[in-house]
């Protein structure tokens, strides 16, 4: 297929082999994730008026959502700071070479949570309380601080990046997206890698780690759990590891067949649906009933949410290809056909997050002036005013995201569907039935 | 060219860098964690919220008389007004997320006490705090007795009109009937009684019962000014017409939420009675109005309704204010 090989460029060469440009980006990094914290402890406890919820949930999630994920793949992760305090007191050194003797208990992942099930569930917990998390600092704080922590304790008891690979909440739809992405990390020859003495980009050598995120580079086919680290770039003896611009989506025309990405696919399908509905919708109970957590009325909203995501859209869908003629049993074909659900899902996301991030954006000029909410007025914004952006092309820019992702997860079911000699008319089905429904609740 | 350096100087460099990145990050790390910290603790905030969530804090400020001083408030939740009582000053808004910087100058020592002055809740009134202002200045002076007490009037106690008037009572119309009429126009007479009572009085005169509420409506007006009944009207507005409504007639917007509440609270306990104190009074029914006197009324907002939502407002209002607040009061019953 059609590559560029972004790491011809000398430039692009240099500064993904160098420790220190990411170094210096992941200090950066660190420090805006440590500030946010403190802010949501000790800042103001109006979110629009706090850094942690201003510039997480509005700044970083619209870079996100818009710009990393669709992009970059899993751009975010290769600066995400969370893991440098956990891999320096991992590995004992930020730079030097690991020790042959590991420091900590090093455990493998244990093989049943080798999967990103957990990971579905860390998203759906902070999922069902997002009306709370994302509009109170103090919540958000202690749920920053919590994954920091989290990370770094897995460290100490598991090897390489447990957390990022299995747990993290985000780390597991940015994987699932990132198939999605025009940007890839493969190697160049395969020839090459199954002569390589010693696969020092899986065990590490005295350049660089082993692959933090457990994944042999010379194997890799899809982006999903390749976290763009980089460290099989420094590692590599043959420089057989490349940086590639490729076509959207690429990933996709091999399906995975692995239940708990497809469940990851309705997850994230769903759940878009549901936040499009309670948290922009004209609904007042809804959202009354979002808000109250730990109430009986919560508890429904709990109760609908997960039916929605498990029950009701999973079983429309397996409905759907139920008496479609294949070879293949109904599990697999419910796998590999989920994978039109991705760009399907990226886009609602896209189309969901506009209309918030639009709406918000303004609180981040306010809050960069006075990010902890104490009366500062660093760069004399303090007092602009709350002012929704570019409502003009907010819908037909959500049309467009929400028709361009029907139309790319079609050509996906298609895609899919061929591959495993089977209609794709049940998915595109589908598709057309949750964008209209999808459409009516944010336009 | 690696081969040109001995082994140890290789290690040398690389542990130099580790080095460096180590602090680094540590230093990083450090900063994040102390910059924050530090300036937050240099910047004592005054926070409002709500009375259900505890108000203000800190809700006792201290001060130097005659010496400057700067408050930063901020509201964690709503908007709230920020004001002292018995000064002349005027209220500053307080916004969520926002700090507003108010320097207040007191110039006598004592306790003050300050207020929120939006309407932010149904416990709004709740939302008080004091300054307690230190200094060498002379002592303050012992507290003037409010009339209610030197009068000895039971402010609790029903004060109930036997008689009301058919027609709204008219000064205009009162005026020129009183003209010849020997009766204490003094101001002492009028804070002293009640309309009822000077209606009783008039009762050896040839008048009617309507002229006689006319006279009474037309002494009323001559104790007070129309600048002191707008001013007290401002007040009222400003403060009383939540729960006692813009009308007088006591179905203020937090009106239904006070009885609500009222009827889940302990008062409750005592009787059905009990329940009734907890609706604001309506300032329409004559029954009520024309049987209290200026100083009960007096007694009424100074002291508050012990047991009820009527805040105490001796320590916010001047004795001024709160005459002239009386004086508007009554323009519930008569046409001035």
């Amino acid at each position: 297929m059609n590559r560029f090989e972004l790491t011809r460029l000398p430039f692009i060469k240099k500064i993904l082999k160098s420790r220190y440009p990411q170094l210096a980006v992941f200090i950066v990094m660190l420090v805006g994730y440590i500030f946010a914290i403190l802010a949501g402890l000790i800042g103001s406890p109006v979110g629009s008026r706090n850094f942690s919820i201003v510039f997480v949930w509005i700044a970083w999630w619209a870079v996100l959502i818009l710009v990393a994920v669709p992009f970059f793949g899993r751009g975010w992760c290769a600066v995400c700071p969370i893991p440098l305090p956990s891999e320096w007191l991992q590995r004992g050194a930020v730079l030097s070479p690991p020790d042959k003797k590991p420091k900590w208990f090093n455990l493998r992942w244990p093989k049943f949570l080798r999967n990103i099930w957990m990971q579905n569930i860390s998203f759906l917990l902070l999922a069902l309380f997002s009306s709370v998390l994302l509009t109170t600092p103090n919540i958000t704080g202690i749920v920053l601080a919590a994954m920091l922590v989290a990370a770094i304790g897995l460290s100490m008891v598991f090897e390489r990046r447990s957390f990022c690979r299995y747990l993290c909440p985000v780390g597991g739809f940015i994987g699932l997206y990132s198939q999605t992405a025009p940007i890839e990390l493969r190697i160049k020859d395969k020839q090459v890698c199954v002569t390589c003495d010693g696969k020092p980009c899986y065990n590490g050598s005295e350049n660089g780690y082993g692959c933090p995120w457990d994944v042999f580079p010379g194997g890799l086919t899809r982006n999903t759990y390749c976290g763009l680290c980089m460290e099989c770039i420094r590692t590599c003896p043959h420089d057989n590891i490349a940086i590639n611009l490729r076509p959207f989506s690429a990933d996709l025309a091999k399906p995975s067949t692995r239940m708990d990405e497809a469940f990851k696919a309705f997850i994230m399908l769903g759940s878009s649906m549901i936040y499009a509905g309670v948290l922009l919708g004209p609904w007042g109970t809804f959202k009354d009933a979002a808000y109250n957590v730990g109430t009986s009325v919560w508890l429904v909203y709990v109760i609908i949410f997960l039916a929605i995501i498990f029950i009701i859209l999973p079983g429309l869908f397996a409905l759907g290809i139920l008496k479609t003629k294949s070879a293949l049993p109904l599990k697999q074909r419910f796998a590999s056909l989920a994978t039109a659900l991705i760009p399907l899902g990226l886009m609602f996301w896209v189309a969901f997050s506009l209309s918030f991030v639009l709406t918000n954006a303004s609180y981040i000029i306010a809050s960069l002036s006075d990010p902890l909410g104490l009366g500062w007025n660093l760069f004399g914004t303090a007092n602009a005013a709350w002012q929704p952006l570019l409502t003009t092309i907010l819908a037909p820019a959500q049309t467009l995201a929400l028709v361009g992702g029907l139309i790319w997860s079609a050509r996906t079911a298609q895609k899919a569907a061929d591959k495993i000699k089977t209609s794709s008319i049940p998915v595109i089905a589908f598709c057309f039935m949750t964008t209209l429904v999808m459409m009516w609740l944010l336009l | 060219m690696l081969h040109d350096y001995a082994g140890h100087d290789v290690a040398a460099l690389v542990k130099r860098s580790e080095l460096v990145s180590r602090i680094l990050i540590t230093v990083a790390i450090i900063g994040a964690v102390g910059t924050p910290l530090f300036i937050w603790a240099r910047t004592p905030l005054i926070h409002a919220r709500v009375a259900e969530n505890g108000g203000w804090s800190p809700d006792v400020i201290h001060a130097n008389a005659n010496q400057p001083f700067t408050l930063h408030l901020t509201s964690d939740d709503v908007v709230h007004g920020f004001a002292v009582g018995q000064m002349d000053m005027q209220s500053v808004d307080v916004l969520p997320g926002k700090v507003t910087d108010i320097t207040l100058k007191i110039d006598k020592p004592g306790i003050y006490t300050f207020f929120c002055t939006r309407w932010c809740g149904l416990n709004h009134w709740r939302m008080r705090g004091t300054i307690e202002v230190g200094g060498s200045s002379s002592a303050p002076g012992p507290a003037a007795v409010p009339m209610y007490v030197t009068l000895g009037l039971d402010i609790d106690a029903p004060h109930e009109a036997p008689v009301i008037p058919i027609n709204r009572p008219s000064a205009i119309s009162g005026q020129k009937l009183a003209a010849n009429l020997p009766i204490d126009r003094s101001i002492d007479y009028y804070l002293k009684h009640s309309p009822y009572q000077v209606f009783d009085e008039l009762s050896t005169t040839s008048l009617t019962e309507s002229q006689r509420w006319d006279v009474v409506a037309s002494i009323w007006q001559s104790n007070t000014t129309p600048e002191s009944r707008a001013n007290g009207q401002q007040l009222y507005t400003q403060n009383c017409a939540a729960c006692h409504g813009e009308n007088g007639a006591g179905n203020g917007v937090f009106a239904d939420d006070l009885a609500a509440a009222g009827e889940s609270s302990i008062q409750t306990m005592a009787g059905a009675d009990s329940m009734t104190m907890q609706s604001p009074v309506d300032f329409t029914n004559p029954i009520r109005m024309l049987g209290a006197s200026p100083a009960l009324l007096q007694g009424k907002i100074l002291r508050g309704g012990m047991g009820t939502g009527m805040p105490m407002w001796g320590s916010i209002f001047t004795e001024e204010q709160i005459w002239d607040l009386i004086a508007y009061l009554y323009s519930f019953q008569f046409d001035y």
